[in-house]
């Protein structure tokens, strides 16, 4: 069994949000970048099933969508464990045009299952895994808390509003996954480090494909005002500047 | 000159973080209050291949350069000092030497599971008489034909208690005097053996110290590292490493109380404004930035002198003395910064205050860097 694992290159989470040239693109410089955080989890997981001696899964490999800067990002993600790695070389524009090229490496070289996280921390599009999918006729399964293989079968569960849902997938599946996968990111190890030099990192050409959606600006949220504190006896006062001054009621 | 860290290196900086911050400091405070060797951490150090990464591939190390380890020290130093001790005694002090000038039996046989993590080094060197001058070694090797025969006390000996694997210093020949020394490999289990308690310290209280006494201990011939006589100049030779390790040590313990005082300073006010913007504040925040990052060209230049190949005796003594004083002043600085607040543990200054305390004291106190590096001076 293949598992392959969609991987994100996204800005560290304490970055400070800064655009450029009119607010029309994202101000890079200076920022360090991750593997987004939900895919280094659906590796670590993807990882564990290799690793479960009563599992047949023989390989893991990991794919992105990006530009050469990013394979620090990928051999990270080879220092983890991941056997192969592959780079589609095309600037990730959406997730319509991210799912596409995904797919169409799929259809040459298919995957029994393919990881997503459920969103990326820097877009959340939360919509890759699911074009995947439906590019592919894969079964698809959103906001996946669980993955077991029992045989050939695979189980999962997924959270839904007050509880959770046991479903059994059939091959190929998309899972998308949400947080509780796995417990922790793996770290590498100083091994995996040295070992990733080794390990192939294919970048496969970009295939021909209509964008359809393009990005015109981005607009930050409004800072937040200071707070306030209002004594506990005085409630008057408060009703007054949530009326008058947060002209909220 | 290139002043841009590889990719590996700074993959490797970041696992070290993560491990600190996710696996270190949760629990740092009750292992330095209740003085808790660190069991559960000491495996994951193992796990992650940190104990032996400076060990070459071939010998199950990480096959890491000197930078790298820098990098790791520095970030896990930040978090809990305890720790990285057993770390820079493991690679440093034991495993360098037995890299170096140990014979393919021992490599196989001491070095490999020390790399792996799976046993621990310790260094014994200094004696109840015998510190800052090491020479006057009282602990005898007396050659017995097929083996020799060790008594004596070793004194302060980090890992004592959780080292398998030991390097002793003994004089084989008191009338050669420190040409006269010997290393030795020893099982820390042999007979004859006992480990004193633990010492109540200061700071690191997590990592074990202990004294070692030896009484009619036999170690094989086989065991010793190097040729007959060599125990002094290979302990003096692993110090210079071994000194990069607590320099980088002493530069995380900076590096963390000034990180936790930035911080702080940002978010405590007094008389109006967050305490940054009081300018007696700030520039003590000033300072503390400068000497980190001049406490960090030296580890890293001393790093680099040693992967190059080239001398880096006179560096790694400068980058201990300057980086240990440097982490004294910081952290006394950090917990001014933090008032009342810091001089109690929730909010670690105090415990990086104590830690700090140490890295001017091992692996040859700041008096005896000034004498290594005057000396070096003379023509
Ligand atoms: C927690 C801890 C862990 C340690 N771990 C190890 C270990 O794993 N293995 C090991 O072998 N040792 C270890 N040591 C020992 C350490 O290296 C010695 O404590 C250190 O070298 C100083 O020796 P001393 O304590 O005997 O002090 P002394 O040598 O007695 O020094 C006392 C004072 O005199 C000063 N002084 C001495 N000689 C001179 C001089 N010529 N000129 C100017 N000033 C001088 C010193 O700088 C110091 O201020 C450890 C010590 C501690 C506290």
């Amino acid at each position: 069994m293949k598992i392959l694992v969609c991987i994100s290159n996204v800005p560290d989470t304490t970055t400070k949000v800064k655009f450029k040239e009119d607010s029309t693109l994202f101000d890079d410089s200076g920022v360090q970048w991750i593997i987004n955080p939900w895919d280094e989890l659906a590796l670590t997981r993807a990882l564990e099933l290799k690793e479960d001696a009563g599992n047949s899964v023989d390989e893991v490999s990991v794919i992105h969508v990006g530009g050469a800067q990013t394979d620090a990002t990928l051999r990270k993600a080879l220092a983890i464990g991941a056997d192969k790695a592959f780079r589609i070389d095309a600037c990730a524009a959406d997730a319509y045009y991210v799912a596409g090229q995904i797919a169409a490496y799929l259809k040459e070289n298919p995957f029994d299952i393919v990881f997503s996280g459920i969103e990326s921390s820097d877009y959340n599009g939360s919509s890759v895994g699911a074009m995947i999918a439906e590019f592919m006729d894969y079964s698809g399964v959103s906001s996946v808390t669980s993955v077991n293989l029992d045989g050939d079968d695979v189980i999962l569960y997924r959270a839904i509003p007050g509880g959770k849902q046991k479903i059994k997938a059939e091959l190929p599946l998309v899972a998308v996954v949400q947080k509780g996968i796995a417990k922790e990111p793996r770290i590498p190890a100083m091994r995996g480090i040295m070992m990733a030099r080794k390990k192939p990192l294919e970048v496969i050409a970009a295939t021909e494909m209509e964008m359809l959606t393009r990005s015109v600006k981005f607009e930050l949220p409004k800072a937040k005002g200071a707070c306030k504190m209002i004594d506990a006896g005085h409630v008057e006062q408060l009703v007054e500047l949530l009326k008058n001054e947060a002209k909220v009621l | 000159m290139n002043f841009e860290f590889t990719e590996e290196q700074l993959m490797i900086r970041d696992a070290a973080r993560d491990f600190a911050q996710r696996e270190l400091l949760p629990g740092v405070i009750e292992r330095d209050e209740k003085s808790e060797y660190p069991t559960e951490q000491v495996k994951r150090l193992a796990d992650l291949g940190f104990l032996g990464m400076l060990v070459g591939l071939e010998y199950d190390g990480g096959g890491m350069d000197t930078i790298s380890y820098v990098l790791a020290m520095e970030e896990i130093s930040k978090v809990d000092s305890s720790v990285s001790v057993i770390m820079s005694v493991n690679n440093s002090l034991v495993c360098w030497g037995v890299e170096k000038y140990g014979t393919e039996e021992q490599k196989q046989k001491f070095l490999k599971p020390m790399a792996r993590g799976e046993k621990i080094g310790a260094f014994l060197l200094s004696e109840p008489e015998a510190g800052s001058d090491a020479t006057s070694q009282r602990t005898t090797a007396v050659d017995m034909g097929d083996h020799y025969l060790v008594n004596g006390t070793k004194n302060w000996i980090t890992n004592g208690k959780s080292a398998s694997i030991y390097i002793v210093m003994a004089q084989t020949h008191p009338e050669l005097k420190h040409k006269g020394i010997n290393a030795l490999l020893v099982d820390s289990k042999s007979e004859g053996i006992t480990v004193g308690s633990h010492e109540n310290k200061m700071g690191m209280r997590a990592s074990d110290t202990c004294s070692v006494m030896f009484n009619n201990v036999k170690v094989p011939k086989e065991n010793r590292l190097g040729e007959e006589g060599f125990g002094f100049k290979l302990a003096m030779q692993s110090l210079e490493g071994g000194r990069i390790g607590i320099a980088s040590q002493a530069l995380g313990i900076a590096s963390g109380a000034y990180e936790l005082a930035l911080k702080y300073a940002q978010e405590r006010k007094a008389f109006g404004k967050e305490i940054i913007h009081h300018q007696a504040i700030a520039f003590k925040l000033a300072d503390m930035a400068v000497e980190i990052e001049a406490a960090r060209f030296f580890c890293l230049k001393a790093a680099w002198l040693k992967d190059q190949g080239k001398p880096y005796g006179q560096a790694s003594a400068m980058a201990k003395l300057y980086a240990a004083e440097t982490a004294m002043k910081v952290t006394t600085e950090a917990v001014q910064i933090h008032g009342g607040y810091g001089y109690v543990k929730e909010y670690h200054v105090e415990r990086l205050m104590r830690d700090a305390k140490l890295t001017q004291i091992y692996e040859g106190t700041s008096e005896i860097q000034k004498i290594v590096i005057s000396r070096g001076l003379v023509d």
